[in-house]
């Protein structure tokens, strides 16, 4: 075989092994990626099998400034502000905690990684269980259950935010004891020799040095928050989410899919919060990229 | 430690301060591990209560006489052994169907050159920016146009193919040292045989690390299967299926949180066991 033949079977080759994830990218995340900048010019048809009518940008300015979006925005924002610094602060100071040749603290280690592995499906049942009045826990802790937290247009959230916040802080945990073991032990070691208090050299060493930690550990909770509505789906459901204040963004598009089909306001809420995601992003990026510690 | 009596006095106070850290660390860790297990534990205790008792105040935090009947009643009354098996089923193609896609395309990326490489390879980064969320309407069309509808396959399909797995694997393909290579060419070795003699069993930690995080997705997965299979009880997963155990309202709550306890377990002991790949994989290549 000459080399040049060899070359070009080589290349065929490549060509094949790259094929089949190329395809199945393709088909199933970029082209429905952008296959909504074309459903959300039309109006979905009022029986299947019509066509679709020409909205223009009409249909997205209309959806983004209906209230049931509006609601939904502030949803979303709400859980995410919620759960986030809650678990980046707690996961961080159990990571802080566990960090140290102590005896045990693989089991603890264990423990905390538990709710990272648990689905949503699992911690909404678990938490749902114990938030009905039927049981008997909460009425024993001295908490009004008239009406249920669930159907509570005040604490419904809260409830959702609990679930979300167990299950982000085994993640947070993962993630920060994994920063604090890359961290350069002589700088750590030299500022206890300086005679740093533990607090202050925690402050003044390590909380700089993890920076790049907590920005990445922030950004993750911030997107896994922002696309939430399992807990929602099973504790709530689709028909009384609006009224108790939960119906997120995500959740509003699996509704546009399922329950009350329209792919053009489905394909508007998927925009729209795509585009929050991405800002959100930047926003994260830029603001911490100035205080950030990448140097360790 | 090594006690030194010379600087004793000054270590006298910074020797009690470490112990008080100690303390305070430990104290930290179990109320944060009690507040974290306490509703596993409840669950796990409630699942054995019989619906009186799970009601009764105050509560029961240990089962008296432990319903094992709930979690008869969860996989047969349930159908949660249907869905249980629908979830292997669903996890086994997604992670083999994954894995496989990666490895290909890992291995070409890090091993040749072709035209349109660098693009392609944008491509595939790009796709890590897009959630799937902001795909489904159109996804739900695709696969409902196609006869993998009413199939496993409609649940599995879409997932068979990582960015996460490519990005990994090519850099543990890269960090092959170029010499093994050549030296396989020498011995006449062509490029599949290279790729599963020699590639693949030297980026086996990466690829556990990969499989690992990759059962976990599936395994857990909840907004796809309820898309698909609400209403298509026999392709229906136990994420799903505990749904509508849930909302069956007949079962009793000792039944529903036997089956979360059901759902639970394997990945349960999948973290037990993989530990340090799952850590690995849920912090990839983000932290140094």
């Amino acid at each position: 075989m000459t080399v040049r033949r060899q070359r070009r079977s080589e290349t065929f080759l490549a060509l094949g092994l790259v094929a089949p994830a190329v395809i199945l990218l393709s088909v199933f995340l970029i082209y429905p990626f952008f296959k909504n900048f074309t459903l959300f010019l039309y109006h979905a048809p009022p029986y299947p099998g019509l066509p679709s009518k020409w909205a223009g940008l009409s249909q997205f300015f209309d959806t983004i400034t209906s209230t049931s979006f509006l609601d939904g925005l502030k949803a979303t924002v709400l859980y995410t502000v919620l759960v986030v610094p809650v678990g980046v602060f707690l996961g961080l100071v159990l990571a802080v905690a566990a960090h140290q040749k102590l005896k045990g603290m693989a089991i603890y280690r264990t423990i905390f990684a538990t709710t990272a592995v648990s689905s949503v499906a699992v911690a909404a049942i678990v938490f749902g269980t114990f938030m009905n009045p039927v049981l008997g826990l909460l009425p024993w802790l001295g908490i009004d259950t008239n009406p249920t937290i669930l159907q509570n247009p005040t604490w419904a959230m809260f409830a959702m935010a609990i679930i979300g916040l167990w299950q982000f802080i085994g993640l947070s945990f993962i993630l920060f004891s994994a920063g604090l073991q890359s961290l350069p032990e002589e700088v750590l070691e030299a500022a206890k020799l300086d005679g740093a208090s533990p607090a202050k050299a925690f402050f003044t060493v390590t909380i700089p040095l993890l920076s790049p930690t907590i920005f990445y550990v922030f950004t993750v909770g911030v997107i896994a928050a922002m696309f939430t509505f399992g807990q929602m789906d099973l504790l709530v459901g689709p028909g009384a989410a609006s009224a108790v204040h939960v119906n997120t963004l995500a959740y509003q598009i699996y509704q546009y899919v399922v329950t009350q089909p329209n792919p053009g306001v489905a394909a508007c809420i998927s925009i729209a919060l795509f585009i929050l995601t991405a800002i959100v992003t930047l926003v994260n990026f830029r603001f911490l990229e100035r205080r950030v510690n990448y140097d360790a | 430690m090594t006690p030194d009596l010379s600087v004793s006095a000054v270590a006298q106070p910074k020797r009690s301060r470490v112990r008080r850290s100690k303390i305070a660390s430990y104290l930290v860790l179990t109320l944060g591990a009690i507040v974290v297990l306490f509703p596993l534990y409840m669950a796990i205790v409630s699942s054995l209560l019989t619906p009186v008792q799970i009601g009764q105040q105050p509560p029961l935090f240990y089962p008296p006489s432990p319903q094992w009947k709930n979690y008869g009643d969860a996989f047969v009354g349930g159908h949660l052994n249907t869905y249980l098996w629908n979830s292997v089923l669903q996890t086994l193609e997604i992670v083999v169907g994954s894995v496989l896609t990666s490895l290909f395309a890992a291995f070409a990326f890090a091993t040749f050159q072709f035209p349109f490489k660098k693009i392609i390879w944008a491509l595939i980064l790009a796709t890590l920016l897009i959630p799937f969320e902001v795909t489904i309407v159109t996804n739900y069309q695709t696969i409902s146009s196609t006869h993998l509808l009413g199939s496993m396959w409609a649940l599995t399909v879409p997932f068979m193919a990582s960015a996460v797995g490519i990005f990994l694997l090519r850099q543990a393909f890269m960090a092959i040292p170029g010499e093994i290579r050549e030296a396989t060419i020498l011995d006449g070795c062509g490029p599949m045989r290279y790729f599963w003699r020699v590639a693949v069993p030297l980026v086996r930690p990466q690829l556990a690390a990969f499989t690992v995080i990759a059962v976990l997705g599936a395994w857990n997965q909840y907004l796809w299967p309820l898309l698909l299979t609400s209403n298509d009880e026999a392709h229906r997963t136990l994420q799903i299926g505990l749904k509508t155990l849930n909302s069956g309202t007949f079962e009793g709550y000792g039944v529903v949180l036997a089956g979360a306890v059901i759902a639970s377990i394997p990945m349960l002991i999948l973290m037990v066991v993989f530990n340090r790949q799952l850590v690995r994989s849920l912090t990839g290549g983000a932290i140094k």
